[in-house]
C-alpha cells in the first residue's frame, strides 16, 4: 500500500511535471526554430507568422491525441466491431443487428429505457422547476436547497444501498427495517418485495436517479428563474394573473431554452443509467436496460464484443440527435466569436 | 422574486410546509443510512432506525443448562442462573416454552409446565426451574423470551468495515485512482481551450463542434475498442492490462471534452483589452497563457476539478472494465458492489460502507459548493 501511494505521488508530479515540461519545451523549441529576437525585419516577421501557424497546434496537441485515442478512435471502432463475431475476428454482416432485434432480453432492456426516458427526466425538471419557485419565496430558501442539492454528489453505488435499506423487506407481521414497508404495514397494508414486482421495479429504480438529479433540474432552473425580467412579473400582478398563470404563462415560457438544456442534460444521463441496475437487481425481474445489458454481454462467458458493440450503437443512435442539436446551438452562440 | 403567491399567510405557510415536505422527503434516505451505521448490529435488524432512540424489542430463544447443572433444595431439583448471561443491560417483558407462544407468560410470574415443574424468569434475565423429580437428559429447556434492549449506538461497525472488510484498503485505492485523473486533465485542457478561444487557425471551428459533439458521446461508445486496446498493449509488452496508469488515461479521456466546453467558455469570456495590451508590450501566446489566462481562470479551474473529482470517485463502470477487483486495484464503489452481492443481508456492514464512500463526496461538495454550482451553470445552461 505504500507503494502504491508513493507511485501515486509520483505519477501527480511526473505527470504535471511532464506536461509543464512538454509546454514549456515545445514553445522554446519553436522560438529557437524560428528566432523572432535578434533577426532582420522581414526574417522576423516571416518567423513571427511562422509561429503563429505552429503554435496552436503545440497547445491542442496533446488533448487532441488523447481525445482522438479514447473516444475518437472507439467510436469509430465500435461500429466497425459490431460487424463482427464475439472475438472481433470474422466479418458477420448485419447478424448482430438482426440478433438484436429477436432477442427478447434486448427487446425489453428497450421497453424499460423507453419508460425511463419517458418519466425520469420529466419528473425531474417538474419537481426541480417547482422546488426552485418556491425557495425562492422564503427565507431558508437557500438551506432547503441545498439540502435538495446534496444527492448529486453522492455515487450511484451509494444512492442505491441508501436505497436498498429503504425497500427492505421483511415477511408480513414481521418488524420491518425498510421504511417504505414500515409505513405500508402501519397503515395496514401488506409489505411488498419492491425490487422484483415485474414492470413496476423499474419505477422503484427510477425514483433513485429522480432523488439524485432534481437537485441539478432545481439549481439550473433557479438561476435561470431569476434572469426573468422582473417588469414581466409586475405587469402580469397588475393585470390580475393568478399565481398559476403568472407560473405557467409568465415564467415557464421564458426560461423554456433552460427547461430543454436541462432535459436533454438528463436525457443523456438515464440513456447510460447502468449503476443502478446492476447494483439493485442487475437486470432480473423484467428490469433491465442497454447499459447494463451491454456490460453483461461484453463479460458474460469470456465476453462477446461484437453484440455489445451493437447495443452501445443502438445507445449511440438514441444520442445523435441531441448531440445534433447541441452543436447547432453552440454554432449559434459562438458564431460572432 | 415575491410576487406570485406571497399575500395571504394560508399561502405562505402552505409554501413553507411544502418546501419543508421536499427537504423531509430528500434527506430522510440519507440520514437512514447514517443512523443505522452508528447503531448495535442487533439493534438494526431488530427494530427500524427511526426508533433507534426507543429501547428495542425482539423475541429471542435461549436454552436452559442441562440437567448436570442442577442442585437440590428443600426436597426439589432446581436449575438457577441468568438468561443473558453476565453484563447484558436487557430485560425480559414475557416468555415462554412453545415457539408458537413466545410470550405466553408475563416476566416474574411462575409457569406451570406441567408434572408439577415449575419456571420462573425475571425481568433481569435471571430464572428458577423447580420439578419435584431429578431433570434428564444432556439437552436443556428450551425458553422464549421478549426482550427490549435500550438503545445503543457504537462505532464498531466502522472499525469493522474499515479494518477488516477491506473497505479501509479500498478507499486508498479510491484516492489513488481520483487524484491523478482530476490532476492530470487540468493542464491540457486548460492549454487546448486557450488556443480554441484565443488562436486562430484552420480547423478551430471544426475542432470546437468536434469536442461538443464528444460531450455527449456515451462512454458505452469507447468501453470495448478500449479494453480490447489495453489488452493488445498488455500482451504485446508483457504488463498486465489493468493498471492505475491505464485508468488514470482513461478517466483523462473521458473528462476532457467537458473540461475543454467549460474551460474555452470561461476563456473566451476574458476581457480582451488584457490579451491585446500585454502583446503589445510584446508577450508570446505562451507567457499570455502562463502569467494573465491561468491566474484569472482559477475560478473555472476549480469548478472543473471538483467536477472530476465527483465524477472519478462515484464512477463504477471505468472501474469495473479498466481496474481488477483484487484487494490492491477494487475502488470504493466497486467493493460496495461486491459488499451488496456477499454481505446482502448484513445491513450494519453495508450502510456503514455505503457511509464511508459518500462521506469525502459530501465534505467536497459542502466546503466547494459555490465552485460546483457555478461550473454546472457556466457547463450546462450555455448548451451543453
Amino acid at each position: 500500500m505504500a507503494t502504491q501511494i508513493f507511485s501515486a505521488i509520483f505519477v501527480i508530479i511526473i505527470g504535471v511535471g511532464g506536461c509543464v515540461a512538454y509546454f514549456w519545451g515545445a514553445n522554446k523549441l519553436l522560438d529557437l526554430i524560428f528566432p523572432a529576437r535578434g533577426v532582420s525585419g522581414t526574417a522576423a516577421v516571416n518567423n513571427l507568422r511562422r509561429q503563429g501557424l505552429v503554435r496552436p497546434w503545440l497547445f491542442v496537441g496533446p488533448a487532441l491525441i488523447i481525445l482522438t485515442i479514447y473516444l475518437v478512435y472507439p467510436v469509430i471502432a465500435t461500429l466497425w466491431l459490431s460487424f463482427f463475431d464475439r472475438g472481433g475476428t470474422s466479418f458477420v454482416g448485419f447478424a448482430n443487428y438482426e440478433w438484436a432485434l429477436r432477442d427478447p432480453d434486448l427487446r425489453n432492456a428497450i421497453r424499460n429505457n423507453i419508460l425511463w426516458l419517458a418519466v425520469v427526466p420529466a419528473a425531474c425538471t417538474f419537481l426541480g422547476l417547482i422546488i426552485a419557485v418556491l425557495t425562492d419565496k422564503i427565507w431558508w430558501g437557500t438551506i432547503a436547497k441545498s439540502l435538495i442539492f446534496l444527492p448529486l454528489a453522492i455515487s450511484f453505488v451509494g444512492a442505491s444501498v441508501i436505497w436498498k435499506f429503504i425497500y427492505e423487506y421483511r415477511g408480513e407481521g414481521q418488524i420491518q427495517i425498510g421504511l417504505l414497508n414500515a409505513i405500508i404495514q402501519y397503515f395496514g397494508g401488506q409489505p411488498q418485495v419492491w425490487i422484483s414486482l415485474p414492470f413496476w421495479n423499474n419505477f422503484f429504480l427510477m425514483v433513485i436517479l429522480i432523488w439524485i438529479q432534481t437537485g441539478f433540474a432545481m439549481v439550473i432552473l433557479s438561476s435561470a428563474l431569476r434572469g426573468i425580467p422582473e417588469e414581466t412579473l409586475e405587469a402580469a400582478v397588475i393585470d390580475g394573473a393568478n399565481p398559476f398563470q403568472i407560473f405557467w404563462k409568465i415564467m415557464v415560457p421564458q426560461i423554456w431554452g433552460t427547461i430543454a438544456v436541462v432535459w436533454t442534460t438528463i436525457t443523456i444521463l438515464v440513456l447510460k443509467v447502468f449503476d443502478i441496475v446492476l447494483t439493485m437487481t442487475n437486470g432480473q425481474w423484467n428490469s433491465q436496460v442497454l447499459a447494463n445489458l451491454m456490460f453483461d454481454w461484453m463479460f458474460r462467458g469470456g465476453g462477446d464484443f461484437g453484440r455489445g458493440a451493437t447495443i452501445a450503437i443502438i445507445i449511440m443512435i438514441a444520442v445523435i440527435p441531441i448531440m445534433i442539436w447541441n452543436i447547432r446551438q453552440a454554432n449559434k452562440e459562438t458564431g460572432g466569436h | 422574486m415575491a410576487v406570485a403567491t406571497g399575500n395571504s399567510f394560508a399561502s405562505r405557510f402552505g409554501v413553507h410546509i411544502a418546501v419543508l415536505v421536499f427537504v423531509v422527503i430528500w434527506t430522510i434516505p440519507t440520514l437512514g443510512i447514517l443512523v443505522s451505521s452508528l447503531r448495535d448490529k442487533d439493534q438494526i435488524i431488530a427494530s427500524g432506525w427511526w426508533n433507534s432512540f426507543a429501547s428495542s424489542s425482539q423475541t429471542e430463544a435461549g436454552r436452559l443448562p442441562a440437567a448436570s447443572a442442577q442442585t437440590q433444595k428443600d426436597g426439589k431439583f432446581v436449575l438457577e442462573g441468568n438468561i443473558f448471561g453476565d453484563g447484558a443491560k436487557r430485560s425480559i417483558s414475557a416468555f415462554g416454552v412453545k415457539a408458537a407462544a413466545p410470550t405466553q407468560y408475563p416476566a416474574g410470574t411462575s409457569a406451570d409446565l406441567g408434572d408439577g415443574v415449575t419456571l420462573q424468569v425475571n425481568a433481569d434475565g435471571s430464572f428458577v426451574m423447580a420439578s419435584p423429580k431429578a431433570f434428564e437428559g444432556d439437552r436443556g429447556q428450551r425458553v422464549y423470551y421478549a426482550s427490549s434492549a435500550p438503545p445503543k449506538f457504537t462505532t464498531d461497525n466502522y472499525q469493522t468495515v474499515l479494518f477488516s472488510e477491506g473497505i479501509g484498503r479500498s478507499f486508498m485505492n479510491s484516492l489513488t485512482v481520483t487524484i491523478p485523473a482530476t490532476v492530470i486533465p487540468i493542464l491540457i485542457a486548460a492549454f487546448a481551450a486557450y488556443a480554441l478561444a484565443w488562436m486562430r487557425f484552420p480547423g478551430r471551428a471544426l475542432l470546437i463542434a468536434v469536442v461538443i459533439g464528444l460531450l455527449v458521446v456515451p462512454l458505452q461508445m469507447s468501453l470495448i475498442p478500449l479494453l480490447k486496446l489495453y489488452n493488445g498493449v498488455g500482451t504485446f509488452f508483457g504488463v498486465p492490462s489493468k493498471t492505475y496508469l491505464g485508468i488514470w488515461l482513461a478517466h483523462t479521456g473521458f473528462g476532457l471534452p467537458f473540461a475543454i466546453y467549460l474551460l474555452r467558455s470561461y476563456i473566451a469570456g476574458l476581457p480582451r483589452e488584457i490579451m491585446e495590451s500585454a502583446r503589445i508590450d510584446g508577450a508570446s501566446d505562451f507567457e499570455i497563457f502562463v502569467k494573465i489566462v491561468l491566474p484569472l481562470s482559477f475560478p473555472v479551474l476549480a469548478s472543473f476539478a471538483i467536477f472530476q473529482f465527483l465524477w472519478v470517485w462515484n464512477d463504477l463502470l471505468v472501474a469495473m472494465v479498466f481496474l481488477g477487483t483484487a484487494p490492491d486495484q477494487i475502488v470504493l464503489t466497486a467493493k460496495l458492489n461486491a459488499l451488496l452481492g456477499s454481505r446482502g443481508g448484513n445491513w450494519e456492514i453495508l450502510t456503514t460502507s455505503a457511509f464511508i464512500t459518500i462521506i469525502v463526496p459530501l465534505i467536497v461538495f459542502f466546503s466547494l459548493q459555490r465552485y460546483f454550482v457555478r461550473g454546472l451553470l457556466a457547463g450546462s445552461v450555455k448548451g451543453g
